[in-house]
């Protein structure tokens, strides 16, 4: 493999926006203010499911400081979907910014806009709401039972694509997907595996809480700060909520406290919108910590089920995964996250026969969305543990049952043409895939032969574990970015995209992408991002699809005001196109003579036929190149409580050139701790109501410094040909190693298989006392 | 009612609501890097500095910090002239959203304090109280070190 020789790629170039936020000059969301400025609330239902007979808002309407109550009455009764994706929209129209129904615990029932937030809190407690309460779906498999209860029987839901979608069985979408015929692999095997898994769900936990303002600007049109990962669909979906044109709003996402699918929601703006074009004021709304809990997203709570088949040998023969997926009572991100799981899964095995199907089920729990991992986190989980299981019957190490299955560079890939989001042109394949070397690095790294099966005695036991996994790099010929880029007089470029930051470092990756094409350092490139009025498309945050995609956008963009000045430098050194080259900043000639970048940006702006340098690019996906990762990690099980802790975690992973390795370690590290911290400590637990009785981080319980064990983050040398400079992704990938090794590496310690999550104590110790009652 | 508060070696005169947190105050005033993550001393997002110890300033009401002094972030260091800590953060990638970073930085700060060169065992216990989702930590403790290393190498040289 060549290994291209870099000036500003593959170097740890410092977090452009780094400094503002470390020293606290930076401004999120709630850090702007506007002059007039009211508070808004939403009354929040008590019931997992209920029609509202009557609701009365007088007593809220005649509390001094209380500017605005708006219930089902007084909306246009649109039906919306909340997910920011591309359009037409692959996530059903069954939501309505108020309804006269509600359909779980902290559903929004009426808004209220205020002087103040207390204000508007004590007029929350003044309205008062008659609710019939119906019996609710709180187990996603009794959903699809004859006699469940229809959480959406309204006639005006629907969905914009040509997918099935059942309502009327609680059935959000179906997915039925295979190559070759998965009995006949059966037939063909000497061992087969069949298990059942459950995934909790889980917050994102993303520090900054929701929060969004709205203003009219001077031309009355709708300017709204938000909290988003997806400022363009933000921007659509809150002209279809309050029936006004795209062209009357504008989107501004300022810094951002974290997304991880969280913030791929549409979920307050349309609330600001709706107050500020009734009432002609600027309104902020910021949910709190307990109101992010309730009525946020989540990760998908699913059941899978697998059937893995092998030769004696260790040849896969079959594998057949189905997920019940549990989307709550919205269906947002319903079919794709199911889709997902397939397609973050089967592509990783050279096996002929594969069946994927999934029913996504409505209940009356927490309304699940995009969550890092996107169903690969679920189906990692199933086909996983199920491997290791299969490799054991077959006296195998998993770790040579990997090697012997796992696909190579290269490779024909056809369940990705039945499982794809979007059309799929041409046989999908995959380009770079270094999974094979990912495994062994992985291994060596933490002596997993010399260490594995050696549990130990008495009351600590230890074990090893592993997991492979897969995500993509943007949705193929679905996601668009693009990218302006303009000279400054002193050589410096704005570099202005819809590409959207929200932590994970986008900016800095991007500027560093056009600081290479320019031959400027990192600190010439001046980034603004994102701003519906200001920026060019981007689809925003999500599918891993910002380094991949937006970069080759910048990239392209970059390379035609390359162009443009050696146009310029040529003509300033009387030298031929085709004689003149960048180098360092300058435009360098035949005769050695040469031009600075600040000479050309002023010549061209001031001095001779003048002009901006400038260009603007677009790109969409033909591919999705799937980073991959192997995960392994040692634990110790306390068999007196249950409790599991981890000793050495090492993940090696394959996600193309690292256009910044500081902060892709970053987001490999922050992916695995949020999967740790899932698969050991984070859940929700419900009432027999359907309320969440921990809307808290004290209750609910993330990983906090002592948590945190040894690790190593090892990247494996690789190069896509199709990425920008080389490169993959690698936000997402990391997340979902952690729920298979560590149920496999408690398997070899204690000789339990867990298939539900998380791996906290009670469940272990009662799979140990089960085991050794016998 | 009315109270003396040193806000950054600031002494001002100020007006506070009954109710009012100490973390609603300092925004007020204008600190915005003082973060609201959770209201209820779970998270540290809102973590200041008060007379020598990291405090959440959510938990605390504001008419108790009458004569009290605070240091939030803002009085460490600007863009151009950042304290070791700052730097050290963004060096080692300790900074991905950066909205835990002021309150993780005060709790790093209050500890470099008392403890020039704390354990790695020191520094995860006294960041325990702050919450990352981004960074997975591991940045985080590098980053303390690091500045620890520093500021002791400043020290000796002066």
């Amino acid at each position: 493999m060549k290994k291209p020789k870099f000036n500003e790629i593959n170097k740890g170039v410092r977090k452009v926006d780094g400094l503002g936020l470390a020293v606290g000059q930076s401004r999120f969301t709630d850090d702007y203010e506007m002059p007039g400025m009211l508070h808004a609330k939403l009354l929040r239902s008590p019931y997992a499911h209920a029609r509202i007979k009557a609701i009365r808002t007088g007593k809220a309407r005649a509390l001094p400081g209380v500017v605005a109550v708006f219930t089902y009455k007084d909306v246009d009764r649109i039906p919306i979907t909340t997910a920011g994706q591309g359009y037409p929209e692959p996530s059903p129209y069954d939501e309505f910014i108020l309804d006269n129904k509600v359909r779980f615990v902290g559903d929004k029932v009426a808004l209220v806009a205020a002087e103040t937030v207390e204000i508007a809190e004590e007029a929350l407690k003044l309205i008062e709401v008659d609710y019939e309460v119906l019996p609710a779906v709180l187990d996603p498999r009794k959903a699809m039972q004859a006699n469940a209860p229809i959480i959406h029987d309204e006639k005006d839901c629907y969905i914009d694509i040509p997918v099935p979608y059942e309502p009327e069985k609680n059935r959000v979408a179906r997915v039925d997907a295979s190559v070759g015929d998965v009995k006949e692999g059966v037939k063909q095997a000497a061992m087969t595996v069949e298990d059942e898994f459950e995934n909790q769900t889980a917050s994102h936990s993303a520090l900054e809480p929701h929060c969004a303002l709205s203003w009219l600007d001077d031309n009355g049109r709708l300017v709204i700060i938000s909290t988003t990962q997806v400022p363009f669909h933000a921007r659509r979906i809150v002209s279809r909520a309050l029936k006004i044109p795209v062209r009357r709003i504008r989107i501004i996402k300022p810094r951002l406290g974290g997304g991880f699918g969280g913030k791929q929601e549409i979920l307050l703006e349309p609330y600001v919108g709706l107050i500020t074009l009734r009432t002609g004021r600027p309104v902020k709304m910021r949910l709190t910590r307990r109101e992010v809990f309730i009525s946020a997203r989540v990760r998908h709570n699913m059941i899978t089920k697998v059937q893995v088949a092998a030769k004696k040998d260790g040849e896969l023969t079959a594998i057949d995964l189905y997920a019940l997926s549990n989307t709550g009572p919205y269906g947002t991100h319903g079919l794709t996250v199911a889709s997902n799981v397939g397609t973050r899964t089967l592509p990783m095995f050279k096996c002929p026969n594969l069946h994927f199907s999934s029913d996504v089920v409505y209940t009356n729990l927490s309304v699940s969305g995009a969550y890092r991992g996107y169903g690969g986190t679920q189906g990692i989980l199933a086909t996983a543990i199920a491997m290791d299981d299969l490799a054991e019957r077959l006296g195998m190490d998993p770790m040579d049952f990997y090697l012997k299955n796992v696909i190579r560079g290269g490779t024909e890939v056809p369940i990705l043409k039945e499982l794809g989001e979007g059309p799929v042109i041409g046989q999908p394949h995959i380009g770079s895939c270094e999974l094979a070397a990912c495994i062994k690095a992985g291994a060596e790294a933490i002596g997993w032969k010399k260490k594995r099966g050696r549990p130990g005695g008495g009351r600590f036991r230890r074990g090893m574990g592993m997991s492979i996994m897969m995500q993509g790099s943007s949705i193929p010929y679905i996601d668009m970015a693009s990218a302006f880029i303009k000279i400054n007089d002193d050589g410096s470029f704005n570099l202005l995209m819809g590409a959207t930051e929200i932590g994970q470092g986008s900016d800095t990756v991007l500027a560093q992408i056009a600081a290479e094409v320019l031959t400027v350092a990192t600190d010439k490139i001046i980034v603004y991002s994102s701003d519906t009025d200001l920026t060019p498309f981007d689809v925003g945050a999500y599918a891993s699809s910002t380094t991949y995609l937006s970069g080759m956008a910048v990239k392209d963009a970059a390379e035609k005001v390359k162009r443009q000045i050696l146009e310029v430098g040529a003509h300033l050194l009387q030298a031929p196109m085709a004689r003149v080259h960048l180098s360092k900043g300058r435009v360098i000639g035949p005769d050695k003579k040469s031009v600075t970048l600040q000479q050309i940006g002023t010549h061209a702006l001031y001095e001779e036929d003048q002009f901006q340098i400038s260009a603007s690019a677009s790109r969409i996906s033909h591919e999705s190149p799937p980073p991959f990762a192997a995960h392994f990690v040692e634990v110790e099980v306390d068999r007196a409580t249950g409790k599991v802790r981890i000793l050495e975690y090492v993940q090696a992973v394959d996600c193309g050139t690292l256009i910044n390795p500081v902060l892709a370690r970053g987001q490999a590290l922050g992916a695995l701790i949020n999967g740790i911290s899932y698969a050991l400590v984070e859940r929700y637990i419900y009432s027999s109501r359907g309320e969440c009785l921990n809307p808290n981080y004290g209750y609910y319980n993330i990983f906090c410094t002592r948590d945190i064990p040894k690790i190593t983050t090892i990247f494996v040398p690789s190069y896509e040909p199709t990425g920008p400079f080389g490169a993959k992704s690698v936000g997402e990938i990391c997340i979902s190693g952690p729920l298979p090794a560590i149920s496999n590496a408690i398997y070899d310690a204690v000789d339990v298989r867990l298939h539900r999550t998380p791996f906290t104590p009670d469940k272990v110790l009662e799979a140990v006392q089960a085991r050794e009652r016998g | 009612m009315e109270i003396i508060l040193t806000v950054n070696k600031q002494s001002r005169k100020v007006e506070v609501r009954p109710a009012e947190t100490l973390l609603d105050l300092l925004r007020r005033l204008g600190y915005k890097s003082v973060k609201y993550g959770c209201g209820e001393g779970a998270c540290g997002a809102c973590t200041v500095i008060m007379d020598g110890r990291p405090v959440n300033s959510c938990l605390i009401l504001a008419v108790t910090v009458d004569g009290r002094e605070v240091t939030t972030v803002e009085d460490l260091g600007t863009i151009q002239k950042p304290h070791l800590l700052q730097s050290a953060f963004v060096e080692s990638g300790a900074v991905q959203c950066g909205f835990c970073t002021p309150g993780m930085i005060m709790a790093a700060k209050a500890l470099l304090d008392r403890n020039p060169s704390p354990s790695e065992d020191e520094i995860k216990e006294a960041l325990d109280g702050n919450l990352c989702r981004c960074t997975g930590y591991v940045q985080i403790i590098e980053a303390v070190r690091l500045a620890a290393r520093r500021m002791k190498a400043e020290k000796k040289k002066n």
